[in-house]
This record gives C-alpha cells, structure tokens and sequence, in this order.
C-alpha cells in the first residue's frame, strides 16, 4: 500500500536562486501524524504550500516529486491536479481570522465546497456540516451557520475550519500552526479536537509547528527543519528519548518550563549553528555540481 | 442591543439630511410637471428679474424669483434636476461597471492582465478630465447620451484603480488561498470570494461618482456643450446667471446651492451605505 504522501528529494528556490527547500524527503502514512517542526522561516509552511498547490509565485520547485497516495502530482496536468489536491486534501490554517471570507455566512462557505465541488446534494452537505459541527462540540449550530465570521471567536471560528476540512474526508490535512493564533487555553482545547478527530477519521495528518510540546501531544513522527533541510527524521517518542542531532537537542533545552522558567530560555548554541551551516553548505555544494 | 446600535450607525443626522435632500430632489424631478409651478420656459419680459419670496418686489408663484427673460427660476431648477439625475445615474453606471470589473480583473488575476490595464489606466489619467471631456462632447456631439458616454469614458478609471487595490488586497486572503486548495476555479473564486469584499467600496464609490457626474454635467452645461439649449440644466442656469450677477444674484444663487447640496449629499450618503454594506462595520 503507498504512502498518503510521499515527499521525495523536494527542491525549491526563490526568484533569486536562493535555495529555500533542500532536498526534502518525508512521508505520511495513511492515518499518521507527522510533525513538522523547525523555526520560523525554515521551511515548514513551504512544504505545505508545496503540497496542496498554493506556492507564491516567487517560489518555483526545481526539483524532485510529491506523490499523493501513489498519484505523482508533478506529473498530472494543472486541472487534474488541482481537482486531486481539492478532492484528497484540506488545510487547517495558521490563523482563523483571515481564513473565513468576512462577507460571506458561516453556513454557505461550509457547504458550498461539498456542493459544488464534490457534488453532493444541498441536503446532504447540510447534515453533514451540523454533524462536523457537533463533533468540534459546537452546541449551537443553527446560531453559527447563520453568523458571519466576525461575529465568533477566534477558538469558534478555528472549530469551524477544522469541521470544514474533515466534512469532505480528506486523505490528508495539512494543519498549518493552527495554533499559534490562539490563547493558551483556547490552543489546548484546539489541539485536542484536531487529535479527537483524527483518530476518528483515521486522516493523515501533516502538522506544521515550531512547538516541541505539541509534536510531543499529537504526532506519532517527527521531522525535525532547519533552513529548509531535514537535519533529523524519527518517531516522536524515539526523538524525545534520544534525540541524535545537536540542532534537535538545542531546540528542546531552548522550550521554556514552567519549573524554571529562566534558565530555560537559552537560544541556540553558536557552536551548533556553526555546525548547521557548515552541513547546508556542504550539501548545497554537493546539489549544485550534478545540476551544474 | 445589536439592533439599536445598527440603526443608529445607518440612521445618523448625516444621513437622514443627505437621504432626504436626495429623495426631495429626485422626486420634484420625476414629477417635475406636476410639480413645477411654471412652465420653466416661458419667457415674460414684464416679469423679469423677479427677487425671490422674501424680498420687496416678489410676485406670488414664483418663489425663487426669474432670470432676464422672466422665467421661473424654480421651475427651471427642478426641470434641470431631471437631467442631472438621469446623467448622474446612467453616467456612473456605465463608468462602475467598466472601472469595476476591469478593477477586479487586474487586481485578482495579476501578471499580464494587471500590467495591461494599469498602464491604461495610468495613461487614462494623464489627460486633464474637463478638458478630455470637452473634448468629447465636441466630438460625439452634444446631446443627453453623448454627455453621459463622456462622463463614464473619462471616470471609469477612478473605479478601476479603487477595485484594483481591493482586489489585490483581498486575493493575497487566507480564504482566497483556502478555495484554491477547495479546487475552485479562478473566475469562480473572483465573484464569490474576492467580489462580495469589495462591494461595499463600489457602493461607497458609486455614490460619489454620481456626484462627480452632476458636477461634469453642469459643466459642460456651463460651456454650452451639454445638453440642447432650450432644456434648463443646473449649469445652463449658473452661465446665465453669472452674466447678471449685478442685477439678479439669485439667478447664480440658487443654481449653485442646489448643486453643492446634490453633490454633497450624494457622498455622504455613499459613506453611510458602505458602511451598512460592509458585514465588519455594520
């Protein structure tokens, strides 16, 4: 049986010629989660993007290929491709407040994409919202679907878009820091949902995070990213146990703790920057000879 | 509690002046023969230069007074309402229309077809708006159509570039990006995601071109080039006006207090709609 998504030997580069993925492999099992973590700017929303279509103009893949349960995407032309990516694929974005059209209802935007992109009837696509609806524990759907975003909370209206990207039952989600937006307490409740759901509907999961604690609470692999390199690939608790490159251990003494929450906030180690850059250095010489 | 501060943000003085001056002069317009207390061109030297109501000299029905051939001046206000308004609102229409969805189309779509029209738009621009409208008229020929193709060929533009900006705004959304993964189609997501978001920018605009367009009337009206001279029109009466300053104030008077009032109340009461249209104001 493939992989959900298979992610093999993935470059790309900005418009400069700047490298910001470098030769990234992953793979997601059908119904794993696989954490993506790194910091800001390493290229963990990138692969996102990469995966579901939506890369900025500015960005262009150079090299390698994606195969989304088997189906090697780079290989399907445009319209097929994007009728794969709607049909096996949803993202839980960064942040629900830009994610929801501000002048359309909640119900509409839900079911719309049931309707006319999947086909199903105006009833169907109704029940099956109320029921996403009810799962995320929203109590009051008949207020929510006729409300307009601005009118819920930031923690409703991430509910809502976690409701909207199973209610099609993707394959795949691509969770983008969904998060980070939040307040702490709302984030826990949000998190649990996400894993609540997950295991229900057996989805694969990518989940992108710069939180260690969270890959720890949700997936059951990691990739570890820095500056758009896989620097370590492991399942979660293997890493937690042991974890073998000094940029992962850096990362974990750096995640603050409430026991002492000072000394904990180190940032990285210089020598292990040094280490890292030496390492991407060395592997961008080594790419860039075959290509010429 | 929402409810009252809904109608109190829609129903503001502002709005209630510039929403009944609108409706007064647009209804007297429509029913400017029943209304009109003279025939707006019949001439009597015996009456004129008439001083309005309040002054010595004043005769009865004629309230605002009459010009140096002793017509009505009120009648000829309200038959040159008419115009205006038939213009104000055909005129900015067509130009909403045009500017708008040539707007959305660069501003979502980008690349080469944003390219194309800006740098249209930029040379648009570059001629002086009365002068390009003049023109015009002198080209097409005067005559209520011809008046009302100028105004929508010069100020579609300021509609494109307002829309443009939107839409660019909009499309750089997560919600735009979230419908792309969804599979919609570009044109598909242009109408139901980026459209809804910018109506209440065209609505704001609208309005306010309505004014512009009663203000590029009156002056082409004001160099003779609008409209036949026999109609009254608010700029008609203002150029006669202005040749007997000395002797009839009022003749330039009330012509130009008439148009301020139409203008401005026409962009006040687009501020108020927009925000009525907008879901996040309201």
């Amino acid at each position: 049986m493939s992989a959900c998504l298979d992610i093999a030997n993935l470059s790309a580069v900005l418009a400069n010629g700047q490298r910001v993925l470098r030769s990234v492999s992953l793979t997601v099992q059908p119904g794993e989660v696989r954490a993506l973590v790194g910091e800001s700017g390493a290229g963990k929303t990138m692969i996102g993007k990469a995966v579901l279509g939506v890369l900025p103009s500015s960005v262009s893949i150079v090299e390698g290929d994606m195969r989304l349960e088997g189906e090697d995407l780079g290989k399907l032309p445009p319209k097929a491709r994007r009728a794969l990516i709607g049909a096996r694929t949803a993202l839980i974005p960064q942040d629900p407040l830009t994610a929801l059209n501000p002048s359309r209802r909640i119900g509409p935007q839900m079911t719309d994409r049931l309707v006319r992109i999947l086909g199903w009837s105006g009833d169907g696509a109704d029940r099956r919202t109320r029921q996403l609806l009810d799962e995320v524990q929203i109590r009051d759907p008949d207020r929510v679907l006729k409300s307009y975003p601005h009118e819920l909370s930031g923690g409703m209206r991430q509910r809502v878009l976690i409701a909207a990207a199973f209610a099609a039952e993707p394959r795949l989600i691509v969770a983008d820091e969904p998060t980070t937006a939040l307040d702490v307490t709302v984030q826990k409740q949000i998190l649990r949902l996400i894993a609540a759901l997950q295991r229900e509907h057996g989805t694969a999961i990518l989940f992108v995070t710069h939180d260690l604690g969270v890959v720890a609470k949700i997936s059951q692999k990691v990739s570890v990213l820095y500056a758009g390199k896989v620097v370590e690939e492991a399942g979660t608790a293997d890493l937690f146990a042991a974890p073998r490159h000094p940029y992962t251990r850096a990362l974990m003494a750096a995640t603050p703790r409430y026991t002492d929450p000072f000394a904990s906030l180190k940032p990285v180690d210089e020598t292990v920057l040094a280490g890292l850059a030496a390492e991407i250095a060395a592997a961008d010489q080594a790419w860039r000879r075959p290509n010429g | 509690m929402d409810e009252a501060r809904i109608s109190r943000r829609g129903w503001s003085p502002r709005l209630w002046l510039a929403g009944g001056w609108l409706l007064i002069a647009l209804l007297a317009a429509i029913f400017a023969p029943l209304v009109a207390p003279q025939d707006p061109l019949a001439q009597d030297l015996m009456l004129e230069r008439l001083p309005p109501f309040w002054l010595d000299g004043a005769e009865p029905g004629y309230w605002l007074g009459t010009d140096s051939l002793g017509r009505d001046l009120l009648s000829r206000l309200i038959f040159g309402g008419r115009i205006a308004f038939i213009v104000a609102f055909a005129a900015a229409s067509a130009a909403c229309l045009v500017g708008s969805t040539l707007g959305l189309i660069a501003g979502y779509f980008g690349g080469w077809a944003d390219r194309i029209i800006s740098r249209i738009v930029d040379i648009w621009m570059a001629f002086p708006p009365v002068l390009f409208a003049i023109l015009l008229v002198a080209v097409l020929g005067t005559g209520l159509s011809s008046v009302i193709l100028a105004i929508a060929i010069i100020d579609w533009t300021r509609f494109c570039r307002v829309i443009r900006a939107e839409a660019m705004g909009q499309s750089r959304m997560d919600y735009v990006e979230n419908a792309r993964i969804a599979g919609y189609g570009r044109i598909g997501i242009m109408l139901r995601e980026v459209l809804p978001n910018v109506v209440p920018s065209i609505v704001a605009l609208l309005s306010l071109e309505m004014g512009i367009a009663v203000i590029v009337e009156a002056i082409l009206s004001f160099v003779n080039l609008s409209i036949s001279t026999d109609d009254p029109t608010w700029g008609g009466i203002i150029a006669e006006g202005r040749l007997s300053i000395h002797q009839a104030w009022w003749v330039l008077v009330f012509p130009l207090v008439t148009l301020i009032l139409t203008v401005l109340s026409f962009s006040q009461f687009g501020e108020a709609l927009k925000s009525r249209f907008d879901p996040v104001l309201r």
